[in-house]
Protein backbone atom coordinates (compact mmCIF):
# COMPACT_ATOMS: atom_id res chain seq x y z
CA UNK A 1 0.00 0.00 0.00
CA UNK A 2 2.45 2.54 1.50
CA UNK A 3 4.29 1.09 -1.90
CA UNK A 4 1.78 2.71 -4.12
CA UNK A 5 1.48 5.79 -2.39
CA UNK A 6 5.85 6.12 -3.01
CA UNK A 7 5.43 5.38 -6.63
CA UNK A 8 2.03 7.83 -7.45
CA UNK A 9 4.21 10.48 -5.12
CA UNK A 10 7.23 10.16 -7.15
CA UNK A 11 5.42 9.91 -10.60
CA UNK A 12 3.57 13.22 -9.56
CA UNK A 13 6.83 14.98 -8.26
CA UNK A 14 8.46 13.15 -11.37
CA UNK A 15 6.21 15.04 -13.83
CA UNK A 16 5.57 18.18 -11.97
CA UNK A 17 9.37 17.96 -11.78
CA UNK A 18 9.87 17.96 -15.72
CA UNK A 19 6.91 20.30 -16.11
CA UNK A 20 8.41 23.27 -13.16
CA UNK A 21 11.57 22.66 -15.65
CA UNK A 22 9.83 23.55 -18.92
CA UNK A 23 8.01 26.44 -17.74
CA UNK A 24 10.99 27.29 -15.38
CA UNK A 25 13.16 27.68 -18.52
CA UNK A 26 10.89 30.52 -19.65
CA UNK A 27 11.24 32.53 -16.58
CA UNK A 28 15.05 31.96 -16.33
CA UNK A 29 14.82 33.42 -20.26
CA UNK A 30 12.79 36.66 -19.17
CA UNK A 31 14.91 36.92 -15.91
CA UNK A 32 18.22 39.88 -16.71
CA UNK A 33 21.03 38.34 -14.61
CA UNK A 34 19.82 34.57 -15.73
CA UNK A 35 19.44 35.67 -19.31
CA UNK A 36 22.98 36.56 -19.02
CA UNK A 37 24.21 33.33 -18.30
CA UNK A 38 21.71 31.63 -20.69
CA UNK A 39 23.28 34.26 -23.41
CA UNK A 40 26.86 33.42 -22.60
CA UNK A 41 26.60 30.14 -24.47
CA UNK A 42 27.28 32.00 -28.03
CA UNK A 43 30.45 33.47 -25.98
CA UNK A 44 32.01 29.92 -24.69
CA UNK A 45 31.03 28.17 -28.11
CA UNK A 46 32.12 30.76 -30.02
CA UNK A 47 35.52 30.60 -28.47
CA UNK A 48 35.53 27.11 -28.04
CA UNK A 49 34.80 26.75 -31.57
CA UNK A 50 37.60 29.27 -32.48
CA UNK A 51 40.19 27.42 -30.42
CA UNK A 52 40.06 24.08 -31.66
CA UNK A 53 39.73 25.31 -35.44
CA UNK A 54 42.08 26.59 -37.60
CA UNK A 55 40.37 30.02 -38.74
CA UNK A 56 41.30 29.78 -42.34
CA UNK A 57 39.56 26.64 -42.80
CA UNK A 58 37.41 26.58 -46.04
CA UNK A 59 33.79 25.33 -46.21
CA UNK A 60 33.10 22.57 -47.86
CA UNK A 61 32.95 23.11 -52.02
CA UNK A 62 30.79 20.46 -54.05
CA UNK A 63 30.69 19.34 -56.97
CA UNK A 64 28.27 20.94 -59.84
CA UNK A 65 25.94 17.83 -60.04
CA UNK A 66 25.62 17.89 -56.07
CA UNK A 67 24.06 21.70 -56.66
CA UNK A 68 20.43 21.53 -54.84
CA UNK A 69 17.86 21.87 -58.08
CA UNK A 70 15.79 24.26 -56.86
CA UNK A 71 17.09 27.02 -54.45
CA UNK A 72 14.97 28.86 -52.37
CA UNK A 73 14.48 31.85 -51.17
CA UNK A 74 14.04 33.45 -47.91
CA UNK A 75 14.06 36.56 -45.73
CA UNK A 76 13.39 39.66 -48.30
CA UNK A 77 12.26 38.23 -51.75
CA UNK A 78 12.14 41.78 -52.96
CA UNK A 79 12.70 44.84 -51.38
CA UNK A 80 10.07 46.55 -53.43
CA UNK A 81 10.98 50.21 -52.36
CA UNK A 82 10.68 52.89 -55.15
CA UNK A 83 14.50 52.91 -54.93
CA UNK A 84 15.07 49.71 -55.27
CA UNK A 85 12.19 48.93 -57.67
CA UNK A 86 13.73 52.21 -59.72
CA UNK A 87 17.42 50.41 -59.44
CA UNK A 88 16.00 47.06 -60.85
CA UNK A 89 14.46 48.76 -63.92
CA UNK A 90 17.17 50.51 -65.10
CA UNK A 91 19.65 47.09 -64.59
CA UNK A 92 21.14 49.05 -61.62
CA UNK A 93 23.08 50.81 -63.90
CA UNK A 94 23.23 53.77 -60.88
CA UNK A 95 23.88 51.70 -58.61
CA UNK A 96 27.21 52.31 -56.07
CA UNK A 97 28.24 50.05 -54.09
CA UNK A 98 29.61 52.28 -51.30
CA UNK A 99 32.66 51.84 -48.98
CA UNK A 100 33.82 53.44 -46.56
CA UNK A 101 34.02 53.91 -42.54
CA UNK A 102 37.63 53.04 -41.28
CA UNK A 103 39.26 53.60 -44.70
CA UNK A 104 41.86 55.68 -45.97
CA UNK A 105 40.81 55.53 -49.84
CA UNK A 106 36.47 55.36 -49.81
CA UNK A 107 34.91 53.69 -52.52
CA UNK A 108 32.15 53.93 -54.72
CA UNK A 109 32.10 50.76 -57.41
CA UNK A 110 29.66 50.65 -60.03
CA UNK A 111 28.01 46.56 -60.75
CA UNK A 112 30.03 47.04 -64.05
CA UNK A 113 33.51 47.71 -61.75
CA UNK A 114 32.49 45.47 -59.76
CA UNK A 115 32.11 42.74 -62.20
CA UNK A 116 35.54 43.55 -64.17
CA UNK A 117 37.47 42.63 -60.92
CA UNK A 118 39.01 39.29 -60.23
CA UNK A 119 36.57 36.75 -59.29
CA UNK A 120 36.29 33.74 -57.42
CA UNK A 121 33.71 30.76 -58.22
CA UNK A 122 32.36 28.37 -55.06
CA UNK A 123 29.97 25.98 -55.26
CA UNK A 124 28.79 25.82 -51.39
CA UNK A 125 26.17 25.05 -48.71
CA UNK A 126 23.55 27.88 -47.51
CA UNK A 127 22.35 26.67 -44.38
CA UNK A 128 19.60 28.25 -43.01
CA UNK A 129 19.32 29.09 -39.16
CA UNK A 130 15.44 27.38 -39.28
CA UNK A 131 17.26 24.43 -40.50
CA UNK A 132 17.04 23.79 -44.39
CA UNK A 133 20.42 23.30 -46.74
CA UNK A 134 20.84 24.39 -49.98
CA UNK A 135 23.85 23.70 -52.48
CA UNK A 136 24.29 26.41 -55.11
CA UNK A 137 27.08 28.49 -56.97
CA UNK A 138 28.50 31.54 -56.21
CA UNK A 139 30.35 34.09 -58.04
CA UNK A 140 31.68 37.68 -57.62
CA UNK A 141 35.59 39.36 -55.90
CA UNK A 142 36.72 38.63 -52.26
CA UNK A 143 35.38 41.19 -50.18
CA UNK A 144 38.86 41.56 -48.90
CA UNK A 145 39.75 42.48 -52.40
CA UNK A 146 37.35 45.34 -52.23
CA UNK A 147 38.75 46.08 -48.58
CA UNK A 148 42.52 46.27 -49.37
CA UNK A 149 41.16 48.71 -52.69
CA UNK A 150 39.72 50.55 -49.61
CA UNK A 151 43.25 50.70 -47.26
CA UNK A 152 40.85 50.02 -44.19
CA UNK A 153 42.42 51.54 -41.85
CA UNK A 154 44.17 49.35 -38.46
CA UNK A 155 41.55 50.46 -36.05
CA UNK A 156 38.70 48.68 -37.92
CA UNK A 157 37.95 45.23 -36.50
CA UNK A 158 34.31 44.50 -37.99
CA UNK A 159 32.92 44.44 -41.54
CA UNK A 160 29.50 46.17 -41.56
CA UNK A 161 26.92 46.04 -44.68
CA UNK A 162 24.24 47.91 -44.85
CA UNK A 163 21.15 46.61 -47.34
CA UNK A 164 18.30 47.85 -49.75
CA UNK A 165 15.49 46.05 -48.00
CA UNK A 166 13.40 47.34 -44.73
CA UNK A 167 12.20 45.82 -41.69
CA UNK A 168 10.17 47.43 -39.74
CA UNK A 169 11.02 50.73 -40.93
CA UNK A 170 15.22 50.25 -40.93
CA UNK A 171 17.20 49.23 -43.78
CA UNK A 172 18.91 45.12 -42.95
CA UNK A 173 22.25 45.24 -41.53
CA UNK A 174 24.70 42.28 -40.79
CA UNK A 175 28.31 42.34 -39.40
CA UNK A 176 31.14 40.04 -39.68
CA UNK A 177 34.95 40.34 -38.00
CA UNK A 178 37.98 41.48 -40.44
CA UNK A 179 39.16 37.63 -40.25
CA UNK A 180 36.05 36.54 -41.75
CA UNK A 181 35.78 39.41 -44.10
CA UNK A 182 39.23 38.78 -45.24
CA UNK A 183 38.65 34.30 -45.11
CA UNK A 184 39.61 33.24 -48.91
CA UNK A 185 35.55 32.14 -49.71
CA UNK A 186 34.24 35.44 -48.09
CA UNK A 187 33.09 36.90 -51.76
CA UNK A 188 30.49 39.96 -52.62
CA UNK A 189 28.26 37.43 -54.68
CA UNK A 190 27.06 39.45 -58.00
CA UNK A 191 26.20 35.86 -60.32
CA UNK A 192 24.50 32.31 -58.84
CA UNK A 193 24.24 29.32 -60.61
CA UNK A 194 25.56 31.10 -63.44
CA UNK A 195 23.25 34.12 -64.03
CA UNK A 196 23.41 37.20 -62.70
CA UNK A 197 21.89 37.47 -59.25
CA UNK A 198 18.06 37.80 -59.57
CA UNK A 199 16.11 39.49 -56.58
CA UNK A 200 14.81 37.10 -54.72
CA UNK A 201 18.40 36.09 -53.85
CA UNK A 202 19.77 39.68 -53.24
CA UNK A 203 20.42 41.28 -56.51
CA UNK A 204 23.00 43.21 -57.10
CA UNK A 205 25.01 41.61 -55.33
CA UNK A 206 24.80 39.70 -51.86
CA UNK A 207 27.28 38.52 -49.39
CA UNK A 208 28.56 34.96 -49.40
CA UNK A 209 30.37 34.27 -45.83
CA UNK A 210 30.49 30.48 -45.33
CA UNK A 211 31.06 28.98 -42.49
CA UNK A 212 27.79 30.98 -40.96
CA UNK A 213 24.40 30.89 -41.26
CA UNK A 214 21.93 32.00 -43.61
CA UNK A 215 21.03 35.44 -42.06
CA UNK A 216 24.83 36.37 -42.18
CA UNK A 217 24.80 36.57 -46.08
CA UNK A 218 23.58 39.99 -46.46
CA UNK A 219 21.36 40.58 -49.57
CA UNK A 220 20.67 43.83 -51.81
CA UNK A 221 24.27 45.34 -50.09
CA UNK A 222 24.33 49.24 -50.72
CA UNK A 223 27.13 49.61 -48.34
CA UNK A 224 30.03 48.61 -46.59
CA UNK A 225 31.57 50.37 -43.22
CA UNK A 226 34.41 49.25 -41.44
CA UNK A 227 34.25 50.06 -38.04
CA UNK A 228 35.82 49.55 -34.58
CA UNK A 229 32.94 48.70 -32.51
CA UNK A 230 29.78 47.22 -32.89
CA UNK A 231 28.05 49.58 -30.21
CA UNK A 232 26.88 52.42 -32.57
CA UNK A 233 25.51 49.95 -35.36
CA UNK A 234 21.73 49.62 -34.74
CA UNK A 235 20.67 48.25 -30.97
CA UNK A 236 24.46 47.51 -30.53
CA UNK A 237 24.41 43.42 -31.48
CA UNK A 238 25.57 43.78 -34.86
CA UNK A 239 23.15 43.24 -37.12
CA UNK A 240 19.09 43.45 -37.65
CA UNK A 241 17.99 40.07 -36.33
CA UNK A 242 20.30 40.27 -33.48
CA UNK A 243 19.21 43.04 -32.25
CA UNK A 244 15.29 42.54 -33.42
CA UNK A 245 15.19 39.00 -31.54
CA UNK A 246 18.52 38.40 -29.97
CA UNK A 247 19.81 35.72 -32.58
CA UNK A 248 23.61 35.23 -32.43
CA UNK A 249 25.70 37.50 -33.83
CA UNK A 250 28.23 34.24 -33.92
CA UNK A 251 26.30 32.35 -36.27
CA UNK A 252 28.70 29.36 -36.80
CA UNK A 253 26.26 26.96 -35.58
CA UNK B 1 38.68 8.46 -6.16
CA UNK B 2 36.64 10.05 -2.94
CA UNK B 3 34.70 6.63 -3.29
CA UNK B 4 37.75 4.52 -2.17
CA UNK B 5 36.98 3.20 0.73
CA UNK B 6 33.40 2.40 0.30
CA UNK B 7 32.80 -1.61 -1.22
CA UNK B 8 32.79 -1.73 -4.82
CA UNK B 9 29.37 -2.00 -6.75
CA UNK B 10 28.05 -4.67 -8.52
CA UNK B 11 31.04 -7.05 -7.01
CA UNK B 12 28.81 -8.54 -3.96
CA UNK B 13 31.08 -10.78 -1.46
CA UNK B 14 28.56 -13.67 -0.93
CA UNK B 15 27.99 -16.28 -3.56
CA UNK B 16 24.65 -17.44 -2.04
CA UNK B 17 21.49 -15.11 -2.48
CA UNK B 18 21.52 -11.76 -0.59
CA UNK B 19 18.85 -11.16 1.80
CA UNK B 20 16.66 -8.44 1.29
CA UNK B 21 16.90 -5.34 3.02
CA UNK B 22 20.89 -5.53 3.10
CA UNK B 23 22.13 -2.70 1.61
CA UNK B 24 24.40 -2.68 -1.42
CA UNK B 25 26.71 0.71 -2.45
CA UNK B 26 25.36 0.43 -6.46
CA UNK B 27 26.08 3.87 -7.53
CA UNK B 28 29.26 5.71 -7.91
CA UNK B 29 29.25 9.30 -7.18
CA UNK B 30 30.33 10.02 -10.79
CA UNK B 31 27.49 8.38 -11.95
CA UNK B 32 25.04 9.82 -9.54
CA UNK B 33 26.23 13.66 -10.78
CA UNK B 34 26.16 12.49 -14.27
CA UNK B 35 22.62 10.80 -13.97
CA UNK B 36 21.46 13.83 -12.19
CA UNK B 37 22.22 16.06 -14.34
CA UNK B 38 21.44 14.80 -17.53
CA UNK B 39 18.03 14.47 -16.15
CA UNK B 40 18.03 18.59 -16.22
CA UNK B 41 19.92 18.66 -19.29
CA UNK B 42 17.88 16.13 -21.27
CA UNK B 43 14.82 17.98 -20.41
CA UNK B 44 16.21 21.82 -21.74
CA UNK B 45 17.80 19.71 -25.01
CA UNK B 46 14.77 17.67 -25.82
CA UNK B 47 12.33 20.80 -25.34
CA UNK B 48 14.46 23.05 -26.98
CA UNK B 49 15.29 20.91 -30.11
CA UNK B 50 11.64 20.33 -30.30
CA UNK B 51 11.25 24.33 -31.07
CA UNK B 52 14.06 23.98 -33.48
CA UNK B 53 12.36 21.15 -35.03
CA UNK B 54 9.18 23.55 -35.34
CA UNK B 55 11.15 25.30 -37.40
CA UNK B 56 11.23 23.78 -40.32
CA UNK B 57 9.18 19.83 -39.29
CA UNK B 58 10.91 18.78 -42.67
CA UNK B 59 13.64 15.99 -42.65
CA UNK B 60 16.08 15.20 -45.63
CA UNK B 61 18.81 12.57 -46.69
CA UNK B 62 22.07 13.69 -48.15
CA UNK B 63 24.14 17.23 -48.10
CA UNK B 64 21.25 18.95 -48.62
CA UNK B 65 17.63 19.81 -48.37
CA UNK B 66 15.12 22.47 -48.23
CA UNK B 67 11.12 22.55 -49.30
CA UNK B 68 11.07 21.56 -52.62
CA UNK B 69 13.55 18.63 -52.06
CA UNK B 70 12.04 14.78 -51.18
CA UNK B 71 11.73 14.74 -47.37
CA UNK B 72 11.56 11.26 -45.84
CA UNK B 73 9.72 12.54 -42.41
CA UNK B 74 7.78 15.23 -41.89
CA UNK B 75 6.90 15.13 -38.15
CA UNK B 76 4.05 16.61 -36.78
CA UNK B 77 3.67 20.15 -35.01
CA UNK B 78 5.22 19.62 -31.51
CA UNK B 79 3.25 21.35 -28.88
CA UNK B 80 3.81 24.47 -26.51
CA UNK B 81 3.72 22.75 -23.78
CA UNK B 82 6.29 20.10 -24.68
CA UNK B 83 9.01 22.78 -26.24
CA UNK B 84 10.95 25.85 -24.69
CA UNK B 85 10.33 28.41 -24.62
CA UNK B 86 5.95 27.64 -24.50
CA UNK B 87 5.37 29.62 -27.28
CA UNK B 88 7.65 29.56 -30.45
CA UNK B 89 10.90 31.73 -30.54
CA UNK B 90 13.86 30.34 -32.25
CA UNK B 91 16.27 32.18 -30.89
CA UNK B 92 15.92 31.58 -27.43
CA UNK B 93 15.18 27.97 -27.94
CA UNK B 94 18.59 27.81 -30.06
CA UNK B 95 20.17 29.80 -26.56
CA UNK B 96 19.67 27.31 -24.14
CA UNK B 97 20.00 24.15 -26.59
CA UNK B 98 23.40 25.32 -27.59
CA UNK B 99 24.19 26.38 -23.99
CA UNK B 100 23.35 22.79 -22.64
CA UNK B 101 24.56 21.04 -25.57
CA UNK B 102 28.13 22.02 -23.85
CA UNK B 103 27.16 20.50 -20.71
CA UNK B 104 25.22 17.41 -22.67
CA UNK B 105 28.76 16.71 -24.38
CA UNK B 106 31.59 17.59 -21.72
CA UNK B 107 29.46 16.00 -19.23
CA UNK B 108 29.55 12.43 -21.35
CA UNK B 109 33.42 13.23 -21.75
CA UNK B 110 33.50 13.55 -17.47
CA UNK B 111 31.42 10.68 -17.04
CA UNK B 112 33.25 8.41 -19.60
CA UNK B 113 36.61 9.87 -17.99
CA UNK B 114 35.84 9.18 -14.48
CA UNK B 115 34.03 5.53 -15.35
CA UNK B 116 37.06 3.99 -16.43
CA UNK B 117 39.15 5.69 -13.71
CA UNK B 118 36.58 4.19 -11.01
CA UNK B 119 36.47 0.89 -13.31
CA UNK B 120 32.49 1.63 -13.53
CA UNK B 121 32.53 0.93 -17.52
CA UNK B 122 35.08 -2.42 -16.75
CA UNK B 123 33.09 -4.23 -13.90
CA UNK B 124 29.58 -2.91 -14.60
CA UNK B 125 28.54 -2.79 -17.97
CA UNK B 126 31.35 -5.10 -19.63
CA UNK B 127 29.05 -7.83 -21.92
CA UNK B 128 30.01 -11.26 -21.44
CA UNK B 129 29.44 -13.44 -24.53
CA UNK B 130 27.84 -15.87 -22.66
CA UNK B 131 25.28 -13.49 -21.50
CA UNK B 132 23.87 -12.91 -25.02
CA UNK B 133 23.50 -16.69 -25.45
CA UNK B 134 20.26 -16.59 -26.48
CA UNK B 135 19.28 -19.19 -23.92
CA UNK B 136 20.73 -16.74 -21.60
CA UNK B 137 18.85 -13.74 -23.22
CA UNK B 138 15.73 -15.86 -23.49
CA UNK B 139 15.82 -16.78 -19.79
CA UNK B 140 16.66 -13.16 -18.61
CA UNK B 141 13.58 -11.79 -21.11
CA UNK B 142 11.57 -14.15 -18.84
CA UNK B 143 12.57 -12.60 -15.58
CA UNK B 144 11.53 -9.33 -16.66
CA UNK B 145 8.33 -10.61 -17.77
CA UNK B 146 7.96 -11.96 -14.46
CA UNK B 147 9.07 -8.30 -12.71
CA UNK B 148 12.46 -10.11 -11.69
CA UNK B 149 15.48 -7.38 -12.16
CA UNK B 150 17.91 -8.54 -10.02
CA UNK B 151 20.01 -11.99 -9.94
CA UNK B 152 19.14 -12.44 -6.03
CA UNK B 153 23.22 -13.61 -6.15
CA UNK B 154 24.32 -10.84 -7.44
CA UNK B 155 21.39 -8.45 -6.96
CA UNK B 156 23.43 -5.34 -7.81
CA UNK B 157 24.69 -6.45 -10.73
CA UNK B 158 23.31 -5.13 -14.07
CA UNK B 159 21.04 -7.66 -16.45
CA UNK B 160 22.26 -7.90 -19.92
CA UNK B 161 19.06 -5.70 -21.44
CA UNK B 162 20.38 -3.15 -18.55
CA UNK B 163 23.73 -3.33 -20.19
CA UNK B 164 23.06 -3.52 -23.20
CA UNK B 165 20.76 -0.26 -23.08
CA UNK B 166 23.00 1.48 -21.11
CA UNK B 167 26.21 0.48 -23.17
CA UNK B 168 24.01 1.54 -26.58
CA UNK B 169 23.39 4.93 -25.04
CA UNK B 170 26.26 5.81 -23.38
CA UNK B 171 28.37 4.44 -26.50
CA UNK B 172 25.92 4.81 -29.22
CA UNK B 173 23.07 7.48 -28.96
CA UNK B 174 24.78 10.37 -26.97
CA UNK B 175 27.93 10.04 -29.19
CA UNK B 176 25.77 10.06 -32.21
CA UNK B 177 24.16 12.86 -30.84
CA UNK B 178 26.97 14.68 -30.14
CA UNK B 179 28.63 14.01 -33.77
CA UNK B 180 25.39 14.43 -35.65
CA UNK B 181 24.92 17.86 -33.85
CA UNK B 182 28.43 19.44 -34.54
CA UNK B 183 27.88 18.07 -38.10
CA UNK B 184 24.89 20.67 -38.38
CA UNK B 185 27.79 23.77 -37.31
CA UNK B 186 28.78 25.05 -40.40
CA UNK B 187 31.88 26.32 -38.81
CA UNK B 188 32.72 22.59 -37.07
CA UNK B 189 32.03 21.79 -40.68
CA UNK B 190 34.38 23.32 -41.92
CA UNK B 191 36.94 22.46 -39.55
CA UNK B 192 36.62 19.00 -39.33
CA UNK B 193 35.65 18.05 -42.70
CA UNK B 194 35.41 14.36 -41.27
CA UNK B 195 31.50 15.06 -39.66
CA UNK B 196 30.22 15.68 -42.52
CA UNK B 197 32.01 12.40 -43.97
CA UNK B 198 30.87 10.56 -41.17
CA UNK B 199 27.03 11.44 -41.54
CA UNK B 200 26.90 11.58 -45.27
CA UNK B 201 25.76 15.67 -44.92
CA UNK B 202 24.35 18.16 -43.58
CA UNK B 203 20.93 17.06 -44.05
CA UNK B 204 21.35 13.44 -43.42
CA UNK B 205 23.11 14.97 -40.01
CA UNK B 206 20.08 16.30 -38.98
CA UNK B 207 18.22 13.22 -39.63
CA UNK B 208 20.36 11.34 -37.43
CA UNK B 209 20.19 14.21 -34.91
CA UNK B 210 16.19 13.62 -34.81
CA UNK B 211 16.44 9.25 -35.07
CA UNK B 212 18.92 9.26 -32.37
CA UNK B 213 17.09 11.76 -29.99
CA UNK B 214 14.01 9.46 -30.73
CA UNK B 215 16.11 6.99 -29.60
CA UNK B 216 17.02 8.58 -25.90
CA UNK B 217 13.34 9.30 -25.85
CA UNK B 218 12.42 5.70 -25.98
CA UNK B 219 15.44 4.96 -23.85
CA UNK B 220 14.20 7.46 -21.10
CA UNK B 221 10.09 6.31 -21.21
CA UNK B 222 11.56 2.43 -20.74
CA UNK B 223 13.80 3.29 -17.83
CA UNK B 224 11.53 5.36 -15.97
CA UNK B 225 8.99 2.52 -16.50
CA UNK B 226 11.57 -0.14 -15.18
CA UNK B 227 12.09 2.35 -12.30
CA UNK B 228 8.76 2.43 -11.44
CA UNK B 229 8.30 -1.65 -11.64
CA UNK B 230 11.45 -2.39 -9.80
CA UNK B 231 10.47 0.05 -6.62
CA UNK B 232 10.60 3.94 -7.57
CA UNK B 233 11.85 5.12 -4.26
CA UNK B 234 14.48 2.76 -3.72
CA UNK B 235 15.44 3.02 -6.57
CA UNK B 236 15.80 7.15 -6.93
CA UNK B 237 17.26 6.96 -3.09
CA UNK B 238 20.34 4.78 -4.49
CA UNK B 239 20.45 7.31 -7.37
CA UNK B 240 20.87 9.95 -4.65
CA UNK B 241 22.54 8.14 -1.81
CA UNK B 242 24.57 5.49 -3.61
CA UNK B 243 23.19 3.02 -1.58
CA UNK B 244 20.66 0.33 -2.49
CA UNK B 245 18.59 -1.43 -0.47
CA UNK B 246 17.60 -5.26 -1.81
CA UNK B 247 14.05 -5.77 -2.80
CA UNK B 248 11.90 -8.54 -1.62
CA UNK B 249 11.63 -11.02 -3.92
CA UNK B 250 7.65 -10.09 -5.64
CA UNK B 251 7.47 -13.11 -6.73
CA UNK B 252 8.46 -15.23 -3.77
CA UNK B 253 6.17 -12.66 -2.03
CA UNK B 254 3.26 -13.23 -4.06
CA UNK B 255 3.39 -16.86 -3.07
Amino acid sequence: MSGIITRRALLTTGALGAGALLSGCDQVANTPALRKILFSGETINEGLQRALSNRGSLAKEYRPDQMSPFFRTNGTRNPNTPDYTAMVADKFSQWRLQVGGLVNRPLALSLAQLQAMPARSQITRHDCVEGWSAIGQWHGPLLGTLLKAADVRTTARYVVFTCADLFSGQHYYESIDLIDAFHPQTILAWAMNGHLLDVGHGAPVRLRVERQLGYKQAKYIMQIDAVASLAGIGKGKGGYWEDAIDYDWYAGI
Amino acid sequence: MTDAPQPTPGQPASPTAVPASTSIYRHRLATRVWHWVNAVTIVIMIGSGLTILNAHPHLYWGEYGANSDHSWFNPPHMPSYLTIPAGYNLAIARRWHLLFALVFGFGLLAFMVASLLNRHFQKDLRIRLKELAPSHLWFDLKEHLAFRFHDPKHPAAFNIFQKLSYALTIFGLIPAMIVSGLALSPAMTAAWPWLLAVVGGRASARSVHFIAASGLVVFIIVHLVLVILAGAWPEVKSMLTGWWRVPEDRAEEAA
